[in-house]
């Protein structure tokens, strides 16, 4: 399963709520706000790296962010619409934890 | 592929509807296909023709609907959360008493029942909102 993360760590529980929830093979894209949790040295640094999941960031959200790809924590892979879309059809099902 | 899309926020207030339209295109882009975009809750103002965003500002609305006019995407607009919030289309205005409509092209008005055949009838559903 494809999970989907829209909020900023600071602001929501949702990715740590998504983490708790992860099946073997699942795989986290964090969009929007949600790409805030990719910055090294931030607070979901624990979370993401430890996590078994393979965990993406979206490109475009980054950039608006203004977080280059020298400030993600080791491992996030960075994927544009068209990565999201292959994301999408790559898992069988899409949670969006809004 | 075929892919269906949800969206439960409305234009300029929540960048949910502009991902759902970036990811729609890439969808199209990639050689699937939309079988629906449904909006719900907030995501009905998605579809009011009558939006003016300034010249230098993308125009939401009217992306949705030249996507809908190039690959025949269906829009459908919830329609117990299109009355709360003041969209119409020319029946649902008649039909309330209203003086006039605003539904975008491309949009239409229709019910829940149009998500749950969304989702039956396509291999992914896609969330976007708040």
């Amino acid at each position: 399963m494809l999970h989907t993360v829209n909020k900023s760590p600071y602001r929501s529980d949702s990715l740590k709520l998504c983490m708790a929830y992860m099946q073997s093979g699942d795989m986290v894209l964090l969009i929007e706000d949600g790409v805030y949790a990719a910055m090294k040295g931030g607070s979901s640094e624990a979370l993401v790296s430890g996590s078994s999941a393979k965990v993406y960031a979206l490109g475009p959200d980054l950039k608006a962010r203004g977080i280059g790809s020298d400030k993600l924590i080791d491992g996030i892979e960075v994927v544009g619409f068209d990565g999201f879309v292959n994301l999408a059809a790559e898992n069988d099902k899409v949670q969006s934890w809004l | 592929m075929k892919f269906s899309l949800m969206v439960n926020e409305g234009p300029y207030n929540h960048q949910a509807s502009d991902t759902a339209y970036n990811f729609a295109k890439a969808v199209l882009e990639g050689g699937h296909e939309i079988f629906r975009v449904f909006f719900y809750h907030d995501g009905v103002n998605n579809g009011t023709r009558l939006t003016t965003p300034p010249q230098d500002d993308r125009n939401i609305v009217e992306r949705w609907s030249a996507m809908a006019a190039e690959h025949e995407v269906d829009l459908v607009i919830c329609v117990a959360a299109a009355q709360r919030r003041g969209i119409a289309d020319e029946d649902e205005s008649r039909r309330n008493g209203k003086d006039a409509d605003n539904i975008a092209p491309g949009f239409r008005i229709s019910g829940l029942g149009q998500l749950i055949e969304a989702g039956i009838q396509s291999d992914r559903l896609v969330e976007f909102g708040d």
